[in-house]
């Protein structure tokens, strides 16, 4: 077994090499999971922060401007860095074994688009050390931020572009993989939902992201080089700005939710041991909310005078979105119903996930009617929303997603009675932290506010707030616990741990093979694992006799083309400061990336083959599945 | 695309058959790029005549989203079969660009 030398004992060197150079997506949904956590724990930190902020009136525990850099970096790395990353890591290790798929289409853009990401995080979070973080919150509108000092806004533009680019590949890598790599006899129609709502939010991904570059590079070239794309005194339009950050904003709301509805609805069918309710409403209704999602965009801007038509028609508009979304709350709940259901810690967070989310839903439609939301916004009201709508959907199933999921990635059981204790903490903590928040909103306490004065009735509000933003650091601190004890126990599982499994994923042995599968199977309906089961079989039908395997090499190149655009960034920032050593590290980053780039469009890489014969050898190692 | 691979894994079975699709192809794309040509020709003409500009913007235009179509399906192949999935794109992307523009034009910048 020669060339099955990803299987050998490798010492710790070998494994961080390994990680650096990885084309396989499931290795690069680890470094996913990593990078991102790190980065859940960053913004969550500075979560904290804002709650001791807020905690008691006329509180000084940080200063004014220190805490507007705290609030842009939190909602920035929360979404941006935490969230979307999380997801695709979910999508990574998920989706190509969902529909039978050796790997993705593109590896190494697969890798590249994780270094992309994982530089552009660290250079935003850089800023920290190096004069300040951007301060002009998450949505940076341009008045503010054309005005801001130093280089925080221009850590947010550089950062968030080269993670963007990523995030770009990533969507158009998992569209291609989709349309192109099912196994024999995976229709559409019977993709399973979490492969439904990758694709469809990499449709979003593919097609949001574009306005965001855009309006991030007239930003850049408004504060480097003093063009006026959004100076009212030099004739731009500051509310451009506005616009092209919603016309990407509002979906990727969607590109966080999709995915999150993707994990339940694979998580609920499994421990209600019933197919899901309605799958091809379901896949309609994610198709459709993937389309409204782009037409809604100035329900974020009803208050800066578009006028009363534009206002009622997106307002209209953002309503009819609920429609597709109640569908989809509607087929979850019937899938629960006469269900047997088990209630294990996916499973909870799924069941917790329905009346919180919706209460999100709610207030959305209650925005969405632009009169009232001259009232709500800017307010607490709208904090309060979105933290419904984003914990208490994305967060839930990426906590889900987590459980869920575990044994796949790891090969390792998640402790179900510390899963519970998390839970628990989490949940009573996310609704004490949000829930009164919409009342503090409707008293007049304005978002983003630094502090508030006592006699105000503002006191009892934001210390409950405050206090369930602890509980939910306590349960995340479980959860960590819960991870480390987990592998260091290292109580190995085998296939189908959840004895439930029903789609591709868990027919495979566990650890899944770097090849993910010996012969492709044959897929004969939605369920496809549930239906052999239910057949009395333990394994897939092979849709191919055993033959040789084509696998790409491990590649370097990934990471030292997301290097060089790293460092080049740091010359193109500190470039307008007229510092002597700015141009050079440009042209050297720069240099590094596409000599990079060059490298790998000349040399001949043809990947290499795993025989025929060393397969039939693995055959100890899981048979068929 | 689809007219150069032949997906029977036996390359000898349809030659006949491909041959005579290359051929129909290669007309198509004669006849096309002839028009084409014309198109341009005339769209200089326009400008050249000195029409109004309300007819000459119209009409140049138009005449470009020809030349794009034929661009597209005769040259690039999307007339051949398994091009639906593109298609299902590239038709999204323009009603929703489509949808943005016209609701920029029409109910935000009034
Ligand atoms: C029924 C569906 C929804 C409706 C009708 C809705 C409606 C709205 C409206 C009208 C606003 C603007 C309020 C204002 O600023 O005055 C808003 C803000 C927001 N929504 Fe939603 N929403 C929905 C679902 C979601 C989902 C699923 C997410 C995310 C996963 C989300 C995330 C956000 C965020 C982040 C903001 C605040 C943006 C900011 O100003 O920083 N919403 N929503
Ligand atoms: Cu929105």
């Amino acid at each position: 077994m020669s060339t099955i030398a990803h299987t050998q004992k490798r010492g710790f060197a070998g494994t961080v090499w390994e990680y650096l150079t990885t084309v396989d997506h499931k290795k690069i949904a680890i470094l996913y999971l990593l990078a991102g956590g790190l980065f859940f724990l960053a913004g969550g930190i500075e979560a904290m922060m804002i709650r001791i902020q807020l905690a008691v009136p006329n509180n000084d525990f940080v200063s004014a401007g220190l805490f507007n850099e705290i609030i842009t970096m939190h909602g920035t790395t929360m979404i941006f860095l935490a969230a979307m990353p999380l997801l695709l890591g979910f999508m990574n290790a998920v989706m190509p074994l969902q529909i039978g798929a050796r790997d993705v289409a593109f590896p190494f853009v697969n890798a590249l688009g994780f270094w992309l990401f994982f530089f552009g995080g660290v250079f935003l979070n850089l800023s920290w050390f190096l004069g300040g973080a951007p301060d002009a919150g998450w949505t940076s509108y341009a008045s503010l931020s054309l005005a801001s000092e130093g280089h925080g806004i221009d850590f947010y533009v550089l950062g968030l572009q080269i993670s963007g680019f990523g995030t770009l590949m990533g969507g158009i890598n998992f569209l291609v993989t989709i349309i192109n790599m099912r196994a024999p006899g995976m229709t559409y129609m019977r993709m399973p939902l979490f492969t439904w709502t990758t694709f469809v939010a990499s449709a979003l991904i593919l097609f949001a992201f574009p306005p965001l570059t855009v309006g991030l590079f007239m930003m850049l070239f408004d504060r480097m080089f003093g063009a006026g794309f959004f100076d009212a005194a030099m004739g731009g339009n500051t509310v451009i700005w506005e616009h092209l950050f919603w016309i990407f904003g509002h979906p990727e709301v969607y590109i966080l939710i999709l995915p999150a509805f993707g994990i339940f609805s694979e998580v609920i069918p499994t421990f209600s041991r019933k197919r899901l309710f309605g799958y091809s409403s379901m896949v309609f209704a994610t198709v459709l909310i993937g389309f409204l999602g782009f037409m809604v965009w100035a329900h974020h801007m009803f208050t800066t005078g578009l006028g009363p038509v534009a206002n009622a028609i997106f307002a209209v508009a953002t309503m009819a979105i609920a429609v597709p979304t109640g569908i989809k709350i509607f087929n979850w709940i019937l899938t629960m119903w006469g269900g047997s259901i088990q209630f294990t810690v996916p499973m909870l967070w799924a069941i917790a996930f329905i009346p919180s989310f919706v209460m999100g839903g709610v207030t959305g439609v209650m925005q969405a009617a632009a009169p009232a939301d001259y009232q709500f916004h800017d307010s607490y009201f709208i904090v309060a929303h979105f933290h419904y709508v984003i914990v208490g959907g994305v967060v839930f199933g990426l906590l889900a997603g987590v459980h869920f999921y575990w044994p796949l990635m790891f090969g390792t059981m998640l402790s179900e009675k510390l899963g519970k204790v998390t839970f628990t903490f989490f949940l009573i903590g996310f609704h004490l932290t949000f829930f009164i928040q919409h009342f503090l909103g409707l008293m007049g306490m304005p978002r983003r506010v630094w502090t508030f004065l006592p006699g105000q009735g503002l006191e009892t509000g934001n210390l409950i707030s405050s206090i369930g933003a602890a509980f939910m650091f306590v349960g995340v601190i479980v959860l960590l616990i819960n991870v480390v004890v987990t592998q260091v126990k290292n109580v190995k599982v085998g296939i189908d741990p959840w004895k439930d499994g029903r789609t591709l994923e868990w027919a495979l042995p566990s650890p899944t093979p770097f090849y993910n599968f010996k012969q492709l199977p044959l897929v004969r309906g939605l369920d496809a694992f549930w239906i052999e089961k239910m057949e009395g079989k333990t394994e897939m039908t092979p849709a191919e006799p055993i033959g040789d395997i084509h696998m790409p090499n491990n590649s370097f190149t990934p990471f030292m083309i997301a290097l060089g655009l790293f460092i080049g960034a740091f010359g193109a920032m500190y470039h307008v400061d007229d510092k002597g050593w700015a141009l050079p590290v440009l042209i050297i980053g720069l240099a590094v990336a596409f000599a990079s780039m060059l490298y790998r469009s000349i040399k001949d890489d043809h990947g290499y083959h795993i025989h025929k014969e060393e397969l039939l050898d693995d055959a100890d190692k899981g048979g068929t599945r | 695309m689809a007219n150069l691979q032949s997906n029977s894994g036996e390359p000898k079975v349809n030659y006949e058959y491909r041959r005579k699709k290359s051929a129909e192809d290669m007309r198509m794309q004669v006849v096309t790029f002839t028009m084409m040509i014309f198109f341009t020709v005339i769209a200089f003409a326009a400008v050249g005549a000195g029409f109004s500009k309300w007819f000459i913007l119209p009409f140049v235009l138009l005449l470009a989203i020809v030349q794009v179509v034929f661009q597209l399906y005769y040259f690039m192949h999307m007339s051949h079969k398994g091009h639906a999935v593109p298609q299902f794109f590239m038709y999204s992307g323009i009603l929703i660009a489509f949808l943005t523009i016209l609701a920029f034009l029409t109910i935000i910048w009034w």
